[in-house]
Order: C-alpha cells, then sequence, then structure tokens
C-alpha cells in the first residue's frame, strides 16, 4: 500500500537527515574574515547585488556563533596562529572557505619570508575558490558547492554501510 | 630654500659631521655622523628658515658589502616647502643610532619598523619592539643575510612548486 494518496497534501516524506541538513545548510552564517582585497570582493557578495542572503547566509562578527570561516586575502604567519585560535572558538559543525590565491597557496605573496602560502596548512579547509581577487559569482559557486556538500553528509547513520544494512 | 645653501647652514653647523652633498638640487641628500643625528634633526626642525617639521618616511638600508647599514631620513617642511633627505650609517655588526621620536613623534613607528626589519637599535627609544614580525619572531628580514627559517611554530613555511606536480 502507498503511503502517498493517503496522507494529506500538506504532509512530506524525507529522512531525517535530509531534513537536518536542509536546515543546517539554509542558514550557514559566515565569520567576516577578510584579511586583505579579497575581503573587499567578499564585502561585495555579502552586499545587495550579488545578495548572499537569499541563501540564508548572514554575516557574523564572531566566531562563537559562526558554521563557516571565508579565509579572504594574504594570511601571514603572525595572523595564521589567529586563524587557528579563531578556528576553534567555532562550534561544531564548522567548515572553512579559501578564497583567492593567497588563501589557496600564497598566490603572488608566496616567497615572501612572512606569508603563509596556503591556509589549509593551519586549519582543514572544505571549498577552495580560485581567482586574484574570485569575483562575487565565483565565491557564491564556492558556497553553493558548499551547501551541496553540507547536504551530503550524514548524521543518524555514520557509516553508510550500516545505512544499506538497516534499509 | 636651494639644497646647496641648507647643506652649507648645516655644514657651519655640524661641520664634519655632515658629509658631502649626495642626489640632486630637487632630491637633496645629506649624509650625517650617525651619531649626531639626533642633533641635526632638532637644528632642522628648530631653525627658522629650515623649519623641518614633517618626517615623511623613514627607511633603512642593508649595504652588507660595506658592512654598513644606513638609514635614511625624509624630511619635509610644510612652511618652506623645501625637503632633504638625511643620510646616517651605522656599523653592520651591532647598528645603533640615537633616536628622533623627540624631534619627530612620526618616528615612533618607523624606528619600529626599522628596528623589526633591520635590527637597528635607537637608543631612546620609549617603545622599541617589533610592530610588523610576531613578537617571537626570530632574526630581522631585510638583512641580506637573513635565512627564512623553515617552520614557524609547527607551519612548515614552505611549499613545492604547484608546477612540479
Amino acid at each position: 500500500m502507498s503511503l502517498i494518496n493517503t496522507l494529506p497534501e500538506s504532509v512530506v516524506t524525507t529522512k531525517v537527515d535530509d531534513l537536518l541538513n536542509w536546515t543546517r545548510k539554509s542558514s550557514v552564517w559566515y565569520m567576516l574574515f577578510g584579511l586583505a582585497c579579497c575581503g573587499i570582493e567578499m564585502m561585495q557578495t555579502g552586499g545587495p547585488r550579488s545578495d548572499l542572503d537569499r541563501f540564508g547566509m548572514v554575516p557574523r562578527a564572531t566566531p562563537r556563533v559562526s558554521d563557516l570561516m571565508i579565509v579572504s586575502g594574504t594570511l601571514t604567519l603572525k595572523m595564521a596562529l589567529r586563524t587557528k585560535l579563531l578556528y576553534e572558538q567555532m562550534p561544531d559543525p564548522k567548515y572553512a572557505v579559501s578564497m583567492g590565491s593567497c588563501a589557496n597557496c600564497g598566490g603572488l605573496f608566496q616567497l615572501a619570508y612572512s606569508v603563509c602560502d596556503g591556509v589549509d596548512k593551519v586549519i582543514p579547509i572544505d571549498v577552495y575558490v580560485p581567482g586574484c581577487p574570485p569575483r562575487p559569482e565565483a565565491l557564491t559557486e564556492g558556497l553553493l558547492k558548499l551547501q551541496d556538500k553540507i547536504q551530503q553528509e550524514r548524521w543518524l547513520v555514520k557509516k553508510p554501510d550500516a545505512a544499506e544494512a538497516v534499509a | 630654500m636651494e639644497a646647496s645653501e641648507i647643506h652649507e647652514i648645516l655644514r657651519a653647523e655640524f661641520d664634519h659631521a655632515i658629509g658631502e652633498e649626495l642626489g640632486s638640487e630637487q632630491w637633496p641628500v645629506v649624509s650625517v655622523e650617525g651619531a649626531r643625528i639626533a642633533e641635526v634633526s632638532t637644528f632642522l626642525r628648530d631653525r627658522e628658515d629650515l623649519r623641518f617639521d614633517c618626517l615623511s618616511n623613514l627607511t633603512g638600508v642593508d649595504l652588507a658589502d660595506d658592512n654598513q647599514i644606513q638609514v635614511h631620513y625624509n624630511v619635509f617642511s610644510y612652511q618652506h616647502r623645501h625637503q632633504l633627505t638625511l643620510c646616517a650609517g651605522t656599523v653592520r655588526l651591532d647598528p645603533f643610532l640615537p633616536t628622533t621620536c623627540g624631534v619627530w613623534p612620526a618616528a615612533n613607528w618607523l624606528e619600529r619598523e626599522c628596528f623589526d626589519l633591520l635590527g637597528v637599535r635607537f637608543v631612546g627609544h620609549p617603545d622599541l619592539r617589533r610592530i610588523l614580525m610576531p613578537e617571537d619572531w626570530v632574526g630581522h628580514p631585510l638583512r641580506k643575510d637573513f635565512v627564512e627559517p623553515d617552520e614557524y611554530h609547527g607551519i612548515s613555511t614552505r611549499r613545492e612548486s604547484l608546477l612540479k606536480l
């Protein structure tokens, strides 16, 4: 017997994980972490023209209420330690996006004595956005990729094999 | 005031502490004995027809071949609209100069930068700390013999060239 015709029209069936992930991915609050010129593009992305608000993304000024850290700009060694500290202050589950060439690999300044060539040496990165600096469209694309990643996560059943067995 | 006139005034006042006139008419450079830089600065600022009241920049150069570190002071007079570059040398092994913080307050951070990157000690500076590099950094990066450390707090400073992969 199919459930579809017996339930009222306002009822939707889904997996709990999917529902959880759908709510989480639709309210990714990102911490403002502009380190250089990429920070300007990040502000543009959050501004009215590109408008990250339509994905439920709201800029936050503190790591303690943020889900996502967008590292945008040249990371110096001095800042690298602070970056790690800020990342550790974010509550789980947390994500990090590396925006622009400098954050990806040190970019133009990777040979400089003061530059940490790649933010992935300090914190784990979920999405890399290339560009110098990336346009708001590029960053938006990266954040959509992150949403896809969040949607794929499994919380109730950690092992994919176990999920198959239950089903 | 013309560059040569400024040089003559300084020569008359400080005699051998003032070196040859270098640079051009538009960008005059005067070399000054390092130990007397603070005196010369005070004189340049206070004398009525000179009035160099603005230190626009202060930089250092590591002249490793001459075993010398030169500190350059770019000063400007808002009143008379003339400018001058003072050039003070100090030995490379233990470089130190008298501070000019008391003459131009702008020198405070600029001297800290020079100390940070070249290791010049400015004697009498009220707060001579690093300003750009981390507090626990070892060495002075703009020295010619500076060797970049392999890691900093466990962060490797080396990265394979992406072109080789």
